[in-house]
């Protein structure tokens, strides 16, 4: 027996079909194979993501506290600042490296003279970072994260703190409402190369299964919901 | 990883005699099952939830071909390569290639429980190159050179203590003099260690929940961020997943996701769930340049169109058990191999053969709580005696049994010989002193008496007799 690598691939499948006393799938079963991935059926629906708005928003941040995150919900004009008092008051330092996104750009940064924001990828030697968020849900409380040069990945993981910005419009019900966005902004068959769904500050329970924070991730999760 | 799964009877009474096990399987107990019953009443959808990620499994096992011929072209188009793999030394032969290609020194690992069954590690120190477990829990193990007691709490049979000696042991080299008392300072001490590990590592690798066939994505799903630093750091990035971790779309992977956190933890939902697709894009400021999926096949696809079918469908939660008496009493390794519990002991003798692990589905009571707490609804008793017939069939089972059984199953087609002889044992064993409500000591039966007293029957005869008399 060769182990080519074509082999390998036809040993594998031909195994599949002969186990299943079947050829390749052709003809209408192939069809409806392949209309179930075009128009990919939903799950039973889960009543608690059937909410108006307003009530999306209270529900995420119910589960992101529930999971440990910490949230405060402001106005447009208060982010900056309101970064800037989460950092005094846990006495982080007023150092942050910050996604080099348009929409984080427009928030007053320059108004905290104290902030010394530097705009890029993550570092280990990182303390805080600060990101957007593609979208957010209600369901569980999970944050999602489409990398991208505006969003890189090592931001969400390296620093010990991580500071999100979610605008109260990107808040939807359930995970089958995130598939839609990133269709509607990728294109069906193309996601892009990193989707991170965070919900809280990393932990384990690896340890006589007592949950501690800050295992390999963020430590300290803050969410800045603003108001609209 | 070497089989110990035929010395079982010997494991089991080492782990029964273990005090420092028995302290962690007794937190075991309580820990993980009542969170999840819990979280399961939290949501009312959840026993729909539970049919429906059944039908999916079952519809994708029904399409596997096509569905992995589906994924492997959104992994190509996109720029990234997928690897087949029919045995586990294909495997570790495709993975030793690609990390000597990246001329890599050391591999960043995130927990794989496939990589277990190839025996990854052994493979890649053989050829020179270092595996580094990022899993806290697999980390610990690594340096005890352990295996995984649990296929998602490798570490549950340690206490605290034995963790502090055991980085006390390997962490002075670097500088950690002090024995640690507190959890968190342990996590902290270990987070340090590797976070240089991993910026210095050529290679991440990591396993996959699910292979997402619409988008061509390796999905993940873990607690503490150490997969997602191993698919965004290194230059290279490989999955290893086996062939039924595919599913076809997005959709599906949500209902998947809603039953998998709450049945394996009873958490709402795990802290990092990740999909990965392809290498990383132009204008990326991170993230792997190289994207390999390594298939693995390893026996599955002969499973297919089996009377064991049913056990692909398996989504590695770990609720059966959590859920088990018989791994609540003897843990993880004394099954002896990479999957224990019931899981184990319908997966193992399919993939290391009957032969060699027929005590492992002999290792149940049948209470049947595995399969009412799977989230995909396997039914593991029905298969475990799938097991047990083949045993039966192949002479496998020692004679005593074989006589034991023949003798039975001639009186038990014999009414009437049946109730004259339960008639007189019944009799016998009041002989004996029914006094006490018990014995602690029986002829033929010292395997059990010697651990354990033989429960009295109660007054008034056998149960055919109590039930002709109270009969209306």
């Amino acid at each position: 027996m060769s182990d080519a690598p074509a082999n390998a691939r036809a040993q594998i499948l031909d195994g599949i079909r002969r186990s299943l006393r079947r050829g390749a799938i052709s003809g209408p079963a192939r069809q409806a194979v392949e209309d179930r991935l075009a128009l990919p059926p939903r799950g039973p629906v889960i009543s608690r993501t059937e909410l108006a708005p307003p009530e999306k928003v209270a529900l995420f941040c119910h589960w992101a506290e529930t999971n440990n995150a910490t949230v405060a919900r402001v106005a447009a004009t208060d982010v900056a600042s309101e970064v800037a008092s989460f950092l005094v008051r846990n006495n982080l330092p007023a150092e942050v490296a910050m996604a080099p996104s348009p929409q984080l750009a427009d928030y007053d940064w320059g108004g905290q003279k104290m902030l010394s924001v530097r705009r890029g990828r993550g570092e280990a030697s990182d303390l805080v970072s600060i990101t957007g968020a593609f979208a957010a849900i209600a369901e569980t409380g999970t944050l999602v994260m489409a990398s991208g040069p505006e969003h890189p990945v090592t931001l969400n993981l390296l620093p010990d703190t991580h500071i999100v910005v979610l605008r109260e419009r990107d808040i939807v019900g359930g995970y089958e409402d995130v598939w839609g966005l990133l269709r509607q902004r990728y294109g069906k068959d193309r996601m892009p190369r990193t989707v991170n769904t965070i919900t809280g500050p990393s932990r384990t329970g690896d340890i006589e299964q007592a949950m501690e924070l800050g295992a390999h991730g963020p430590r300290r999760m803050h969410i800045v919901v603003v108001r609209e | 990883m070497e089989s110990t799964a035929h010395h079982f009877r010997q494991n089991v009474g080492t782990a029964l005699a273990d005090p420092n096990l028995q302290d962690s399987l007794a937190k075991l107990k309580v820990g993980f099952s009542e969170r999840r019953r819990q979280a399961a009443e939290r949501l009312p959808e959840f026993e729909a939830l539970r049919d429906r990620a059944r039908d999916i499994k079952n519809h994708t096992l029904a399409n596997l071909d096509f569905y992995l011929e589906e994924f492997e072209r959104k992994v190509l188009a996109l720029g990234g390569h997928v690897h087949w793999a029919p045995t586990a030394a294909d495997a570790r032969r495709i993975i030793g290639e690609l990390c000597r290609g990246a001329g890599a020194r050391t591999v960043a690992k995130s927990k794989s429980m496939v990589a277990e069954e190839i025996a990854l590690n052994e493979h890649l120190e053989e050829i020179g190159i270092e595996p580094i477990e990022t899993d806290l829990g697999e980390y610990i193990i690594q340096l005890r050179r352990e295996p995984p007691s649990h296929i998602i709490a490798p570490a549950v049979h340690l206490t605290k203590d034995q963790v502090a000696d055991t980085f006390l042991e390997h962490h002075r080299k670097l500088g950690f003099t002090k024995r640690l008392t507190e959890r968190n300072d342990l996590v902290a001490e270990a987070r340090y260690v590797l976070r240089q590990k991993f910026v210095d590592a050529d290679v991440g690798l990591t396993g996959a929940n699910f292979l997402v066939a619409e988008t061509g994505s390796s999905m993940l799903v873990t607690n503490e961020g150490n997969a997602d630093l191993s698919n965004t750091l290194p230059r290279m990035h490989i999955v290893l997943a086996s062939i039924e971790k595919v599913i076809p779309t997005l959709e599906d992977a949500a209902v998947l996701l809603r039953v998998l956190a709450r049945s394996a933890t009873g958490q709402e939902s795990s802290a990092y769930t990740t999909l990965n697709t392809g290498p990383k894009r132009p204008g990326d400021l991170d993230g792997p340049e190289h994207y390999h999926v390594v298939l693995l096949d390893n026996g599955r696809s002969g499973v297919l169109g089996t009377e064991m079918q049913e056990i692909l469908r398996c989504i590695r939660c770990g609720a059966c058990m959590n859920h088990c008496p018989v791994y609540g009493a003897i843990g993880g390794h004394a099954y002896g191999w990479v999957y224990p519990g019931p899981l184990g002991a319908v997966l193992t003798p399919q993939l290391i053969g009957v032969e060699d692990a027929g005590n492992l589905p002999n290792a149940s009571t049948f209470c049947g709580r595995c399969e009412s707490v799977c989230p995909v609804r396997i039914p593991l008793p029905k298969l475990m005696r799938h097991w047990r017939e083949r045993e039966f069939e192949r002479h496998l089972t020692p004679t005593a049994v074989r006589q034991g059984l023949a003798l039975w199953s001639f009186v038990a087609r014999r009414p009437r010989l049946y109730r004259r002889l339960a008639g007189l044992a019944n009799r016998m064993l009041a002989l004996f002193g029914r006094a006490e409500g018990r014995y602690r000591g029986l002829p033929l039966a010292s395997g059990w008496t010697r651990f354990r007293d033989f429960p009295a029957p109660p007054a008034g005869g056998t149960f055919h007799a109590q039930w002709s008399r109270r009969r209306p």
